[in-house]
C-alpha cells in the first residue's frame, strides 16, 4: 500500500483575491468549499484506509444489471485499472466514486466516508476527472479549462494552478493558455484535460479511457507521461481501460470484469501467474500477453 | 397567384445565386409557400355567388326590413321611447355618432366594391367612416359584426343560411330573406338591411363548345354527362351543403374526377381544358370574358343569395342616421350592374374607390360634384372617366412591366412604407413577446425532470392551428385589429424559440457538460456557464426561424383588419390586381430575407468564441 503525496499541501487557499479574468469569475458564494476543506483534512487523517472502497455494490439499470455485487479496494496511491469489454460495468463502477451514478445497494466509500454522505458536488471537487472524449469546455480557453476545479472552489490563485498543471503535462501554460480547445491536436487536448483533472491538487483522480481516442503514437506517449506524472505525484488512480498493455503498464493492480461482475483483482504477475478464471486467460491471450 | 409564387421563388433563387447561405433561399421558399397558402386562403370561404337577376325589390315590400329601420317603433324590443328620437334629429344630437362607422368587407372583388359603396355614401352624408377591408373569411367578418369589431359589412342571405346558420336551404328568396334576418336578429341581434336588388348565386359554367357538343343546357343535363367530364370547383364549394354535396344530391351529379381548384386558377384551368366544369359566380365578370355557358339550376337548387347590408345591432340602435343612409341603396342595384362594376374591379384593374364613385353617381344618389340628390337618376350609366383610363392604361403598356411596376411601387411608396412599418411593428412586438416567454419557460422545462418534451408538443399544437382559424377563434375574446394579430403571432412564434431553446440547452456537448459536473459544477453553474453559453446559436437560430415564420404570417393580419403588407395582398387577390399583391409581397420577401440576413449574423456574434458557427 503506497501512500503519501509529495504534493504540497491540498487546497492552499488564500483569501479571496479576484481570479484574473473578471468575466468567469467565481462570484457564487460556496458554503459547500468549507465541507471540502474538512472532508480532505478527514482523508488525511485515515492513511490506513483504502483511499476508494465499494462493496458489494449493484446498480440496474431497468432489467440490465450492470454491477452485480462488486467489492474493490483501491489503496491509497496506488493505480488500479479496471478492464473489460465494453458494457462490462467499468464506466459505471468508476462514476460511483465520484458519486455520479449511485448504486442500488451496497456502499462506495470515499476516503473512509461513504459516498452517499457527501453533497456530490463537494465530493466532485476533490476528485479529479478525466474522460475519453476529454470533455474539455469549448467555449473556454485552456487556461480556464484548467482552472475549473480551482475556480469552483473560489481559490484566487485558481490561474497559477493551471499554469501549473498545464506544466506538469508538459504543455506550456504561455504558448497554449489562451487556445480554444478545438485549436489543439486530440493528444494536446487529452493532455489538458488531464492538466484539469490534476490542477486542483487531489488526492484521488478518476480516468475513463483518458487516451482511448487517440492514435497509437500520441497514446503511448501520453500514457509514458501520465505513468510519470502519477509515479511523481502518488495520486491514488483509478482507471478504466479496455487495452490490457495499457494497464499493465499503469496500473499496480488490475481488475478484470465482465457483464457486471468482478472476475479478478491482482498485480499483473498474480493475473499472469494465477489466472481465476478462464475469462482472465482469454483476455490475457487475445492480448498477446502471457 | 402562380405568378406571385414564382416571383418569389425567383427573389429566393436570385439570393442562392448571389451566394448567400442556401438556408436563406431555403426560407424565402418557405415564405413563397406561404404566400401560396395566402393565395388559396380567400377561395376558402366563399365568394358569394349567383344566377337569375330579379328585380329590384323595394324593402317596404317585406315585413322584415322596413320595420327594421330605427324610427318605426314597432319592431324595437321596447317601444318607440327606447329610441333617442327621430334618425334625423338623434344624428346631430348624438355625440357618438362622430366616432365613425367601422366598414367592413371579405376578400373578393364585389364585396370590395359593395362596402366602398357604403362607405361613400355614408361620407357624401356627413358621416365619418373607418374602412377595415378584406376580412378572412363569412367566420371572420361576421365574428367581427357580432362582437361589435365592425358595424356593418355586405353579406348575402344565402351564405347565412347555408355557411352560417346552417339551416335546410329554401328557393325562395323573400322566404330566405326573412328567415334569415329573423334568425340573425334573434340569435345575435344582427340586422340585415333590405335586399340590396341583387343576388350572386353559384353559377355552374362549362366551354361553350362542351355546352354544344354534349348539348348542355341545364344541371340535369350536366348530371346526365358528368360521368366523362372532370370538375374544378374551389375547395369552399367542395365543402358547403348548397354546394358540391347538394348539387350531388339535388341532381346526382358525380363527376368523372373534382380537382379542387383555387379562385386565381379556376377559369383559366377551365378555359385551357384541364377541367370542363367549374363553379362561378353569377356576377363574375369572367364568365362573360371567357365565353362560358352557365347551366340553368332547373331544380331550383341552390338558395338565393341576395346581397345586403349586415350591421351590429347595437349599432342598428346607436346611428339611426347611418341606417337612414345605407337604406337609401336598397333595391337600387342589379345584377348587370354589379357585374360591370366586377369586370372593372377584376379585368380593368380599376381603383374600387373610382368604381365606389361612379357607381353612386349612377345610382343617382351623389351627384359628380360632390353634391348629393336623394333623386334616383338611373338612366346615367355610363361611367365616367373612361377615356382618361384607357389612355393610362395605354400609356402604361407602352412601358416594359418591370418599369411599370417600379413606378408603381413608387407612386404608392407612402402607402407601401406604411404597410411595411406596421408589419414590421407586429413582427416586433410578437417575437419580443414570445422571446421573453419562451426562453425562460425553456430553460425551466430543462430543470424539470419529466413533461418538458408533453409541453413543448402541446404548444406545438398551436402550430398545427391554421392562423385563419386562430384568428376567428379569438375574435369573441379580442375582436379585429392588431391586439389578435399581435396575439396569434405571438403564439406562432413560441415553438420554434421553446423548442430550440429546451433542445439547444439540453443537447449542449454532453461531453462538456458531464465533465464539468463530474468536476463538481452545481446544476445553476452548469446551466449559467455551460449549457445556455453553448446553447445561445441554437437559441438564436429558434428565433430566427420564428422571426421569418412571422414574417410570412404577418400577411394574414391584413385579414383581421390589423394592416401590414398583407393588406395589398389581400386587396389585390380580391381584385385579381398582380401589381398590387406584389406591392405586398416582394416588400414582405425582401423583410423575410433581411430579417433572415439579420438574425443570422446575430446567431453567429452570440456564439460563445471557441464555438464555430457554419
Amino acid at each position: 500500500m503506497t501512500v503519501g503525496r509529495d504534493s504540497p499541501t491540498p487546497n492552499g487557499r488564500k483569501p479571496a483575491a479576484s481570479v484574473d479574468e473578471p468575466d468567469t469569475r467565481n462570484d457564487e458564494p460556496d458554503a459547500r468549499n468549507d465541507e471540502l476543506d474538512a472532508r480532505n483534512d478527514e482523508l488525511d487523517a485515515r492513511v490506513d484506509e483504502p483511499a476508494l472502497r465499494a462493496h458489494e455494490i449493484v446498480k440496474r439499470y431497468g432489467a440490465t444489471i450492470a454491477l452485480d455485487r462488486v467489492s474493490l479496494d483501491v489503496a491509497r496511491g496506488s493505480c488500479v485499472a479496471l478492464v473489460g469489454e465494453s458494457g462490462s460495468g467499468k464506466t459505471t463502477l468508476l462514476r460511483c466514486f465520484n458519486a455520479m451514478v449511485r448504486p442500488d445497494a451496497g456502499s462506495v466509500v470515499v476516503g473512509g466516508r461513504p459516498v452517499a454522505s457527501f453533497d456530490p458536488v463537494v465530493l466532485r471537487r476533490g476528485i479529479g476527472y478525466v474522460q475519453q472524449e476529454g470533455g474539455l469546455l469549448p467555449h473556454w480557453s485552456v487556461l480556464r479549462n484548467v482552472a475549473l476545479v480551482p475556480w469552483l472552489r473560489g481559490e484566487a490563485d485558481a490561474e497559477e494552478q493551471a499554469r501549473g498543471a498545464l506544466d506538469q503535462v508538459g504543455l506550456s501554460p504561455g504558448r497554449f493558455g489562451d487556445r480554444w480547445p478545438r485549436d489543439l491536436s486530440g493528444g494536446q487536448r487529452q493532455r489538458v484535460a488531464i492538466a484539469r483533472a490534476l490542477a486542483g491538487s487531489p488526492e484521488i483522480i478518476l480516468l475513463d479511457e483518458p487516451f482511448g481516442a487517440l492514435d497509437a503514437i500520441t497514446r503511448s506517449e501520453l500514457r509514458r507521461s501520465f505513468h510519470n506524472l502519477r509515479a511523481g505525484m502518488g495520486v491514488t488512480s483509478l482507471l478504466v481501460t479496455h487495452d490490457l498493455h495499457e494497464a499493465v503498464e499503469l496500473a499496480d493492480e488490475i481488475a478484470v470484469m465482465k457483464a457486471g461482475a468482478l472476475m479478478q483483482v491482482g498485480r499483473p504477475h498474480e493475473l499472469l501467474n494465477a489466472p481465476a478464471h478462464e475469462y482472465v486467460e482469454e483476455l490475457l491471450e487475445r492480448a498477446g500477453i502471457g | 397567384m402562380g405568378r406571385v409564387v414564382l416571383v418569389l421563388v425567383a427573389v429566393a433563387a436570385a439570393g442562392g445565386a448571389a451566394g448567400q447561405p442556401a438556408v436563406l433561399a431555403g426560407q424565402a421558399a418557405l415564405l413563397a409557400g406561404q404566400a401560396a397558402l395566402l393565395a388559396g386562403q380567400p377561395t376558402l370561404f366563399a365568394r358569394e355567388p349567383a344566377p337569375a337577376s330579379r328585380r329590384p325589390r323595394p324593402s317596404a315590400d317585406l315585413p322584415g326590413p322596413s320595420a327594421d329601420l330605427p324610427g318605426s317603433s314597432a319592431d324595437l324590443p321596447g317601444s318607440s321611447a327606447d329610441l333617442p328620437g327621430s334618425p334625423a334629429r338623434s344624428a346631430q344630437s348624438d355625440p357618438s355618432n362622430r366616432t365613425p362607422v367601422i366598414i367592413a368587407s371579405k376578400p373578393f372583388a364585389e364585396s370590395y366594391i359593395l362596402a366602398e359603396i357604403f362607405a361613400q355614401l355614408l361620407e357624401a352624408r356627413g358621416i365619418a367612416v373607418d374602412r377595415r377591408f378584406g376580412l378572412g373569411a363569412t367566420e371572420i367578418a361576421f365574428g367581427a359584426l357580432r362582437e361589435g369589431a365592425i358595424d356593418v359589412y355586405p353579406e348575402y342571405t344565402g351564405t347565412a343560411l347555408a355557411a352560417i346558420l346552417g339551416d335546410e336551404l329554401q328557393a325562395d328568396a323573400e322566404a330566405v330573406y326573412r328567415h334569415v334576418a329573423g334568425a340573425f336578429r334573434e340569435r345575435w341581434d344582427a340586422r340585415w338591411l333590405a335586399p340590396l336588388g341583387f343576388e350572386n348565386t353559384y353559377a355552374i359554367a362549362v366551354r361553350r363548345e362542351t355546352a354544344e357538343a354534349l348539348e348542355l343546357a341545364t344541371l340535369s343535363d350536366l348530371a346526365r354527362e358528368a360521368g366523362g367530364l372532370r370538375a374544378g370547383f374551389t375547395p369552399d364549394f367542395i365543402g358547403r351543403s348548397d354546394g358540391l354535396p347538394g348539387l350531388r344530391a339535388a341532381y346526382g351529379f358525380e363527376a368523372a374526377e373534382v380537382l379542387p381548384l383555387l379562385q386565381a386558377v379556376k377559369y383559366e384551368a377551365l378555359v385551357e381544358s384541364g377541367v370542363d366544369v367549374i363553379d362561378g359566380y353569377s356576377t363574375d365578370g369572367l364568365i362573360a370574358r371567357y365565353d362560358l355557358v352557365v347551366l340553368e339550376d332547373d331544380r331550383g337548387f341552390f338558395p338565393p343569395y341576395e346581397a345586403a347590408g349586415l350591421v351590429n345591432g347595437d349599432f342598428w340602435r346607436r346611428r339611426p342616421d347611418a341606417i337612414a343612409a345605407l337604406s337609401e341603396l336598397s333595391g337600387l342595384l342589379d345584377e348587370e350592374r354589379v357585374r360591370e362594376w366586377n369586370r372593372r374591379a377584376e379585368s380593368d384593374g380599376d381603383p374600387v374607390a373610382d368604381i365606389a364613385r361612379d357607381a353612386l353617381v349612377e345610382l343617382g344618389l351623389v351627384v359628380s360634384d360632390g353634391e348629393e340628390t336623394m333623386e334616383p337618376n338611373l338612366a346615367e350609366s355610363a361611367p365616367p372617366r373612361e377615356s382618361e383610363r384607357e389612355s393610362a392604361t395605354a400609356a402604361e403598356s407602352a412601358r416594359s412591366p418591370v418599369v411599370g411596376f417600379a413606378s408603381y411601387m413608387w407612386q404608392n411608396r407612402t402607402d407601401i412604407l406604411g404597410h411595411a412599418r406596421r408589419h414590421i411593428v407586429l413582427v416586433i412586438i410578437s417575437l419580443g413577446a414570445a422571446a421573453l416567454l419562451a426562453i425562460p419557460a425553456g430553460l425551466v422545462l430543462v430543470r424539470a425532470a419529466g413533461g418538458a418534451e408533453g409541453v413543448i408538443r402541446g404548444i406545438g399544437l398551436v402550430q398545427t392551428i391554421p392562423s385563419l382559424a386562430l384568428l376567428a377563434f379569438m375574435i369573441p375574446a379580442l375582436g379585429i385589429g392588431v391586439v389578435p394579430a399581435v396575439v396569434a403571432l405571438f403564439l406562432y412564434s413560441l415553438f420554434p424559440i421553446l423548442r430550440n431553446t429546451y433542445t439547444g440547452v439540453r443537447d449542449a456537448n454532453p461531453a462538456a457538460v458531464d465533465a464539468a459536473r463530474a468536476l463538481g459544477m452545481t446544476p445553476a453553474q452548469l446551466l449559467r456557464h455551460v449549457r445556455f453559453p453553448l446553447a445561445a446559436p441554437v437559441i438564436m437560430a429558434g428565433l430566427r426561424t420564428a422571426a421569418v415564420i412571422n414574417v410570412g404570417t404577418a400577411t394574414i393580419a391584413a385579414f383581421i383588419g390589423a394592416g401590414g403588407l398583407g393588406d395589398p395582398i389581400v386587396a389585390g387577390l380580391a381584385l385579381s390586381d398582380t401589381r398590387m399583391i406584389l406591392s405586398g409581397a416582394i416588400p414582405a420577401a425582401a423583410l423575410a430575407l433581411l430579417v433572415d440576413a439579420g438574425l443570422g449574423l446575430a446567431e453567429k456574434r452570440v456564439a460563445p468564441g471557441g464555438v464555430a458557427v457554419e
